[in-house]
């Protein structure tokens, strides 16, 4: 408990945090809004108040990245390591506490986007019922937190800012599109790419509503189940994370 | 008590310490002496378990830093005053590593006062001066009243006021009975600070003795004798085998000490005008001992007084990168 309240400390005495909930906030929010406002045609559901998601996974994994490479930036990961020689035990209370955090984040822009989008368009059905729209809604935040640690664990790996949250983005962003393109194998090896997968979790098995599929985002055709999938981008973080801490016990600080 | 044991540290091909091995006593500032570039701060990471040892060990009291519970309250240490968040305030900075070894708050406060940043304690680390920084690494390394106290020049970028504080700071904290380990590449500062020494050049062990020692051991002492009598001195120390340089009007002896000279002279029955033993500064006695193993020699061939100039200067230069 001591070790997550430190980290704690060093999350919110920076300016960082504050930052990103903002921005996160508002690329989010403000696309179902936008989307909510503007399109009058397709009725709004649940599945399309979370479009923006994908942009405010992008803010959380730079925060997360950040609050561990700043730290080797500023030499305060030395100062910790002089604090608690036990890395291990350091490393696993930061990426927790980083990793609740974007949860939080998480929750609140999900649940923030069917709230705006109600607050908009007043008559649309927007009551959560369904499996399907608890996991498109109450899921964000899981998928923040799982991104968080994969971030935070390059973070370890990496130490650079600059190179850190390139190598984040251009993977989630840029790589697992791209390798669709790939002949023939693309395809079935973009079905297990981690974040395609998480969006699984996220779209995939949406309710036989009738509803078309540019309503929300398009689901997922990974193979697994959606929870199935869940797991699988948590696991993929872990292992991750685990490569992480191993290197850090045996570099230098 | 700091005690290495062989410790050497190699980054792929380079040696940067290289079986090292002293201990630093309690009760008395030990001085960690070196060119830039010997392996001061190396070893001051190894010994905070910062960087893993090659070869060897090094152990705190009898433990490896790693095996210390709470370890701000058994070690202090100021390795570099920039390891700071800049947007975290003094305060924060301090009430984290507080935390994480069970420091009451309070604490924080108390060591604020002591290093006088009571009034800026509220304001971003980013915007301090060195000498701000420096009292705040200080500050941290005060936090856990720890036993074991290790500085990595703590006197860079301070104003005179500053480094004249830190010096006596040091002095209080060996005073009661704490161990203090100083590094520096600025030997003026040592001969003023430290009264033991730790000396290494290329991560290599030169010397382990008290400063005084050290003085007396590396330079030539001599003996500065002038008498309206020298032919007769001459020839009579002669005879007892010491060596006679002449330096203008006086006579440099070495291999005899004052005493021995003066009852000489009384039993030749020879007037001393002068006779005063002289003392190398810690300076010459640092690039005689040294002269070989300063890394970043200038290049200067051939030229043995030119080359002590250029490795003066190199020590002397006040910034450390």
């Amino acid at each position: 408990m001591t070790l997550l309240a430190v980290e704690r400390i060093k999350l919110f005495t920076t300016r960082s945090p504050m930052w990103c909930t903002l921005v996160a906030l508002v690329v989010t929010v403000g696309f179902a809004a936008l989307i909510a406002g503007v399109d009058s045609e397709s009725p709004v559901t649940i599945a399309s108040t979370q479009f923006g998601y994908g942009f405010g996974l992008v803010v959380i994994m730079v925060m997360a990245t950040l609050a561990i490479t700043t730290e080797y930036r500023f030499g305060t990961i030395k100062a910790t390591f002089q604090a608690i020689p036990n890395r291990t035990a350091t490393l696993l209370a930061k990426t927790t506490v980083v990793a609740l955090f974007a949860g939080l984040i998480g929750e609140v822009v999900a649940f923030g986007s069917v709230g705006v989008s109600k607050l908009i368009k007043s008559g649309a059905d927007l009551s959560i019922n369904t499996a399907f729209e608890w996991r498109a809604t109450a899921g964000v935040g899981l998928v923040y937190a799982a991104a968080a640690v994969i971030a935070v664990a390059v973070g370890i790996l990496v130490r650079h800012s600059a190179g850190a949250v390139s190598l984040v983005l251009v993977y989630s962003q840029v790589v697992e599109s791209l390798v669709a393109l790939i002949p023939k194998v693309g395809d079935d090896i973009q079905k297990w790419m981690p974040f395609y997968v998480a969006n699984k979790f996220l779209t995939g098995d949406p309710d036989a509503t009738g509803r078309a599929i540019t309503d929300g985002p398009p689901p997922s055709d990974a193979v697994l189940s959606p929870w199935w999938s869940l797991a699988y981008f948590v696991g993929f973080a872990l292992v991750l994370l685990g490569i992480a801490i191993y290197s850090a016990n045996k570099r230098d600080a | 008590m700091i005690e290495a044991v062989g410790l050497s540290k190699r980054y792929g091909r380079t040696v940067a310490v290289d079986d090292l091995s002293f201990t630093v006593q309690a009760g008395r500032v030990t001085g960690f002496l070196g060119p830039n570039g010997a392996g001061k701060s190396t070893t001051m990471r190894m010994i905070l378990g910062l960087d893993a040892p090659t070869a060897g060990s090094v152990r705190i009291d009898g433990k490896r830093y790693q095996e210390l519970h709470q370890p701000l309250r058994m070690v202090g240490a100021l390795l570099d005053a920039k390891w700071v968040h800049p947007n975290r305030s003094a305060r924060a900075h301090l009430r984290w590593l507080a935390k994480s070894n069970k420091l009451p708050v309070k604490r924080v406060d108390e060591v604020l006062e002591i290093v006088g940043l009571t009034n800026v304690a509220n304001r971003r680390a980013g915007g301090f001066s060195l000498g701000m920084s420096q009292r705040l690494g200080i500050a941290a390394a005060l936090l856990g009243d720890p036993q074991v106290l290790r500085f990595d020049e703590p006197v860079n970028g301070l104003d005179p006021e500053g480094i004249l504080w830190i010096r006596r700071f040091m002095h209080r904290l060996a005073d009661e009975g704490r161990t203090v380990f100083v590094s520096s590449h600025l030997l003026s500062e040592m001969a003023l600070t430290a009264q033991e020494l730790v000396v290494i050049g290329r991560g290599r062990l030169i010397a382990q003795c008290s400063t005084e020692e050290f003085v007396a051991q590396a330079t030539e002492s001599t003996v500065r004798v002038r008498s309206p009598h020298l032919a007769l001195l001459r020839s009579a120390l002669g005879q007892e085998g010491a060596t006679l340089r002449d330096e203008g009007e006086s006579l440099v002896v070495s291999g005899m000490d004052s005493a021995a000279i003066g009852e000489l002279a009384a039993a030749k029955g020879a007037v001393l005008h002068e006779l005063s033993p002289q003392r190398g500064s810690l300076e010459e006695a640092f690039i005689q001992l040294t002269g070989d193993s300063v890394e970043y020699h200038a290049a200067v061939a051939n030229d043995p007084a030119a080359q002590a100039a250029a490795a003066t200067a190199d020590l002397m230069t006040a910034g450390k990168k």
